[in-house]
Parts: C-alpha cells; sequence; structure tokens
C-alpha cells in the first residue's frame, strides 16, 4: 500500500468535511449515501484506480463508471482532493455555470468517464466498456484467448438500483461473458427515498442473486479500510468471472445525527446543522490521529 | 417527370420493378462499414438474421455480441463500447429499440454524447401480419426530440445501404430507420447520396404541390406523381432521408416553387417527418400543408398492401390528397 490506514482515514475524514461544506453552500443535494461511501472512495482513488489527474485522457487508465450519480458529492470531493480541481471549486456544486453539475454531466466535467443519474445505468456501460476492452487486448491467459490486460473496468452501484431491470440484464451479460476485468461495489446502505429498501422492495438475498448470475461476490465492512483495499486486490486475482464487492455501509456514516436515517438520503444540512457535523468530524479526525 | 440526374432505376415504374428489403441493405452497408474500419461493432437483441446482423456476425463473429432479449442493456452497453472507441450499431425491432429503451439511448447515449448507431428496422404497418404490436409508428418522434441524436429513412434497399455506411463515418448518435417488407427499388448505386441532403427525384416546370416523402412511401410518391401527371397535374418529389438535420433549404425551396406541401410517411402524423417539416416551415416560408401517415391509431394485421391503403398511404390516397390541396390557397 502506498498510504497507511492512518493516512486513508484522515483522507477520508477530510473527504466528509468536504461533502459537509458544498452541500451546505448549494443548499440541495444528497447527503448520507455521499458519507457513507467516503471511505470507500478514498481506499478506491488513493490505492486502487490507476489514473492520472493531470492527464485524466490517459488511454491506459481505468475506468470508474458511477452508476448512483445522486452521490455525487462523494466523487466529487474525492477528485479534489486527488488534484483533479481545486478544492476550492467543489463550493460551486450545483451552481450556475459550475462544472460540477447536481448529477454527473461529463459535457462539464470531461474527467468524468460518463454522466449519470437515472439509475440503473452504469453496470450495461461498464460492462459494454469491459467487452471493448477485452476486444483490444485480450483476457487473462487463463482463459486461452491471448494477451493480458492490467486495465480494469470498476462500476460503483447503489442497493436502491438493484430494484431496475437492467442492473439484471447488465449482470447476466457480464456473467455469460466471464468479464473478470469487471470489478462492481454495491453500496450497501439499506436506504433508498422512500424508506429502507428491505420495505420498499426486499432485495436480499442479495449476496445469492449475485452468485446465480455467475459473479464472484466478496463482503466486507465498508468503513474499514484493510477490508475495502484487500477486497480490490482480490477481485483482481479472480480470472474465471466479473466480481461484486458488496460494501456495508452506514448512510451518513461520521455524523451522529445522519446516520442510518433515511431522511437524509435526499437532503442536505442547513447552517446550524453543518456546524454540527463539521465538529463532529473534527472530533474523528482528533481521534484518527491520536490512534484512536 | 423523372429527375434525370437522380440517376435512379430506370425500371422503377415497370410492373417486374425489382424488389428488396430496405433491411438488406443495411446488412451489406455494414459488412462494408465494418471492413474498412476496425472500430465498427455489432450489438443484437436476439433478432440477428431478421435485422439483417447476420452478414456481419459471420465475417466478423469476434466483433459481434449477442445481447439477448434485453434492449435496454443493449443501448447501454453499446454506450460503454462507444466510449472505448467501438463504433456500435446495435439492431433490433423499432418497437423494442429505440421504443423500450428510449431512456437508455437519452441519457447513456445521447447526453453521455457516444458514437453509437441505433437501427430500428420493421418500421411502419408494412411489417404486415406480425400485426400492431410489432409495427413501430413513433419512433422518428422520439428519436427527432433527442439532443444529438441524427435520423435518416432510406427509401429502398440500395440507400439504406449507403446510409448505414454514412452513419459509421458520422461520429455522433445516429437513429436509421428501416422497413421488414420488399420495397420497390428506386436508387441506383449512381444515384447522389449525401448525408443531410434531400433529393429532388420528381421535378416539373409549373408544381402545383410538393410531395415530401421518406422510407418506402419515396416510391408510392413517385407512382402517384406519374398518375397526377398523366390527369395534367404537376408535383415536386422530394426524398428527405435525412429528417435531421433537415435540409432546410431544399423544403423551403420546393415549398417556394409550388406554393404548397405533402408529406407521406409510415408514422403516426403526430411529431413526425411531417411535423418536422411543418416546423421549418411554419418559421420560414408557411404554406398549406396536408400530412400523410397515420392518424394516431395503432395498426394491426394484413399484407403490407392492404395496411398501408387501409391506413391512407396508398398511392391512390396520395393523388387523392394532392388534389384536394390544390384547392388550398
Amino acid at each position: 500500500m502506498h498510504n497507511t490506514i492512518k493516512e486513508l482515514e484522515t483522507k477520508a475524514n477530510e473527504i466528509r468535511k468536504s461533502v459537509i461544506e458544498m452541500l451546505v453552500e448549494a443548499g440541495s443535494g444528497h447527503s448520507a449515501g455521499p458519507l457513507g461511501m467516503a471511505d470507500v472512495f478514498t481506499a478506491f482513488y488513493f490505492e486502487i484506480l490507476r489514473h492520472d489527474p493531470k492527464n485524466p485522457s490517459w488511454p491506459e487508465r481505468d475506468r470508474l463508471v458511477m452508476s448512483n450519480g445522486h452521490i455525487n458529492p462523494v466523487l466529487y470531493a474525492t477528485m479534489a482532493h486527488a488534484g483533479y480541481f481545486p478544492i476550492e471549486e467543489l463550493k460551486t456544486l450545483r451552481k450556475f455555470g459550475s462544472r460540477l453539475q447536481g448529477h454527473p454531466h461529463r459535457e462539464f466535467l470531461p474527467a468524468l468517464e460518463n454522466s449519470s443519474g437515472p439509475l440503473g445505468l452504469g453496470l450495461s456501460q461498464s460492462v459494454g466498456m469491459a467487452l471493448a476492452l477485452r476486444m483490444d487486448k485480450g483476457i487473462s491467459p487463463r482463459l486461452g484467448s491471448g494477451q493480458t490486460t492490467d486495465q480494469y473496468i470498476y462500476a460503483f452501484l447503489s442497493d436502491g438500483e438493484q430494484e431496475c431491470g437492467i442492473t439484471w440484464e447488465g449482470a447476466m451479460l457480464a456473467g455469460k461473458e466471464k468479464l473478470h476485468n469487471l470489478i462492481a461495489v454495491i453500496d450497501r446502505n439499506n436506504i433508498q427515498i422512500d424508506g429502507f429498501t428491505e420495505d420498499i422492495m426486499p432485495l436480499e438475498p442479495l449476496a445469492d442473486k449475485w452468485r446465480a448470475f455467475n459473479w464472484r461476490v466478496i463482503e466486507i465492512d465498508g468503513h474499514n479500510m484493510e477490508e475495502i483495499v484487500g477486497a480490490f486486490n482480490r477481485a483482481k486475482s479472480i480470472f474465471e468471472k466479473p466480481t461484486i464487492i458488496i460494501a456495508h455501509t452506514i448512510p451518513g456514516k461520521g455524523v451522529s445525527f445522519m446516520e442510518k436515517k433515511f431522511e437524509w438520503h435526499g437532503k442536505p444540512p442547513n447552517k446550524e446543522e453543518a456546524v454540527l457535523a463539521l465538529n463532529e468530524l473534527r472530533m474523528i479526525g482528533d481521534k484518527i490521529m491520536n490512534g484512536k | 417527370m423523372i429527375n434525370s440526374s437522380q440517376k435512379l432505376n430506370p425500371k422503377l415504374f415497370d410492373k417486374d420493378v425489382e424488389q428488396e428489403p430496405i433491411r438488406a441493405g443495411f446488412g451489406h452497408g455494414l459488412l462494408e462499414a465494418a471492413r474498412s474500419d476496425e472500430r465498427v461493432v455489432g450489438l443484437c437483441a436476439d433478432l440477428t438474421e431478421s435485422t439483417k446482423m447476420d452478414v456481419f456476425k459471420k465475417e466478423f463473429p469476434k466483433r459481434f455480441i449477442e445481447i439477448g432479449v434485453a434492449e435496454q442493456n443493449l443501448a447501454a452497453v453499446a454506450s460503454g463500447m462507444a466510449a472505448m472507441g467501438k463504433v456500435p450499431f446495435l439492431s433490433s425491432y423499432a418497437v423494442f429499440s429505440p421504443g423500450r429503451n428510449w431512456e437508455q439511448i437519452r441519457t447513456t447515449i445521447c447526453y453521455n454524447d457516444r458514437n453509437v448507431k441505433i437501427v430500428g428496422s420493421h418500421a411502419g404497418v408494412s411489417v404486415g401480419p406480425d400485426g400492431g404490436s410489432h409495427q413501430a409508428l413513433e419512433d422518428i418522434a422520439i428519436m427527432r426530440a433527442l439532443p444529438r441524436m441524427r435520423v435518416l429513412v432510406p427509401c429502398d434497399s440500395i440507400e439504406a445501404k449507403k446510409a448505414t455506411e454514412a452513419a459509421a463515418k458520422n461520429d455522433g448518435p445516429i437513429y436509421l430507420r428501416l422497413a421488414r417488407e420488399k420495397t420497390p427499388v428506386v436508387t441506383t448505386a449512381e444515384t447522389p447520396f449525401e448525408f443531410g441532403k434531400a433529393n429532388l427525384l420528381w421535378d416539373s416546370e409549373k408544381p402545383s404541390v410538393a410531395i415530401i416523402a421518406c422510407g418506402p412511401m419515396v416510391y408510392n410518391s413517385l407512382v402517384a406523381a406519374k398518375s397526377l401527371a398523366e390527369e395534367g397535374i404537376e408535383v415536386l418529389v422530394l426524398n428527405l432521408h435525412t429528417i435531421k438535420p433537415m435540409d432546410k433549404e431544399a423544403v423551403i425551396e420546393v415549398a417556394k416553387r409550388a406554393g404548397r406541401v405533402v408529406t407521406v410517411e409510415e408514422h403516426q402524423v403526430m411529431g413526425g417527418m411531417g411535423s418536422a417539416v411543418a416546423e421549418v416551415l411554419a418559421s420560414n416560408f408557411p404554406v398549406p400543408i396536408e400530412f400523410i401517415g397515420v392518424q394516431d391509431k395503432f395498426g394491426q394485421s394484413g399484407t403490407p398492401t392492404e395496411l398501408v391503403e387501409f391506413y391512407g398511404m396508398g398511392v391512390k390516397s396520395i393523388v387523392e390528397v394532392v388534389k384536394k390541396i390544390t384547392q388550398r390557397k
């Protein structure tokens, strides 16, 4: 690993602060999902993803397809902290003329691999990318079809969009094509706009569903840096099928009054709430520095 | 009379004029495009033979992806392949693609600005015995409403081949609309074809009506024009194969020359090619217009000819509407 666990945890905490700061400035947007996925995004961008923030169109880069575009505050915050654009620019979120559109739009921010927002569309696009990559560069020599590639296609999905039919159309095709260069992550935070997923439309047994579609399933604690990094690395050692990492996360993680509350799925903190949230995150930051 | 510069099929008005399904031209065109550009790939949703993608699949099996009955996936997977530099052609029946997967086309192809070609076969009532469920009559409307999408409706198999090759060369989202049935071959390999440029196929010295047609209705319009000429009624026939971007100059020009316009399409009148023509003429050169097409109805089973006539798009109907509009000022 390039970073220590402590460094990654500190970075994730900074990204959470940025998420709160940009949301209160924007006055609208999603809070719970971005806070819940801050650890996964941090580990992913700073340990896993092969990319060059100064040269975003580098052809040999990995691709991240964001399917759940509504959690883009964490995407933008992580990209800013990784060096794609100034952290100050995060405050333009959702404003007229901003590169940081309310849902990701690559016409405004070309460093994004795809525009997104409408749920259910990311997995299929990532399947298409993985198929194209395999046509050009071959797949694992263990399947006997030529060259290998170190390039990976990643898809980040929400749990709510497991309710979309197209998610399973994409899953079926990836299973059929044995796309080992495709690694998907589900943010399993159990909430969606109208309530808890298991009340709205039960998803369980979710891991069994994916196994039945011929995917390798890895379940992790989405707040444990070692587990997150380890899961991606294990996924890369699987050559006969695509892998899905089900990351169990706590929506609103790090801000006590937002945690596990679906009411915080789609709204931002007001000024007072933001002050409280930032105070809590500062205390968490101190704990990380002092070894908990 | 026939515009000789267009080099149309000399046997056009013969009883034994050769006929070929428009979709067959797509099959040949895709093969040519794939031979000259290795980025071209094909995706199909369990209709490879009937959309004529089988020709491509046979020669380029590694560049073909069978998606199964999953048209939403078909569109989004193609978008992903285009993101990696491929030029994907996806084919199905127009009812399913772009019918079923409109939002995937909107978000993952048009909003994302991906170089994907959507091929909707079996459009129009001429699908015949399969019945109304399989006769796409709304696809032009839903495709032309999308920013970045261009819309091509070739009139015969030869034009379909040219349109397919043009689609491969023109970067960005394109919808290609095809018909199932055998259609008289109107054009020849020598007929000029330029993306976005309409062709004046029938010219007259003192036209009183301009017929603007697309797809298989171009043939019916030409037969109607000949019959009208025999009665002393002079018309123009414009083949508007590219509905978007529209050749505004050509449309305004024929409206100016004739003073009246009749549009003919195998599609709902609402939102289709005629609507697009009316949008251009209302703003630039308003003239009386009559719209021939399906009048807010679904199709049904029957032979293609029976259905085209029943829904008012046959030669007799075109002749009647042209006569009717000459009374309008």
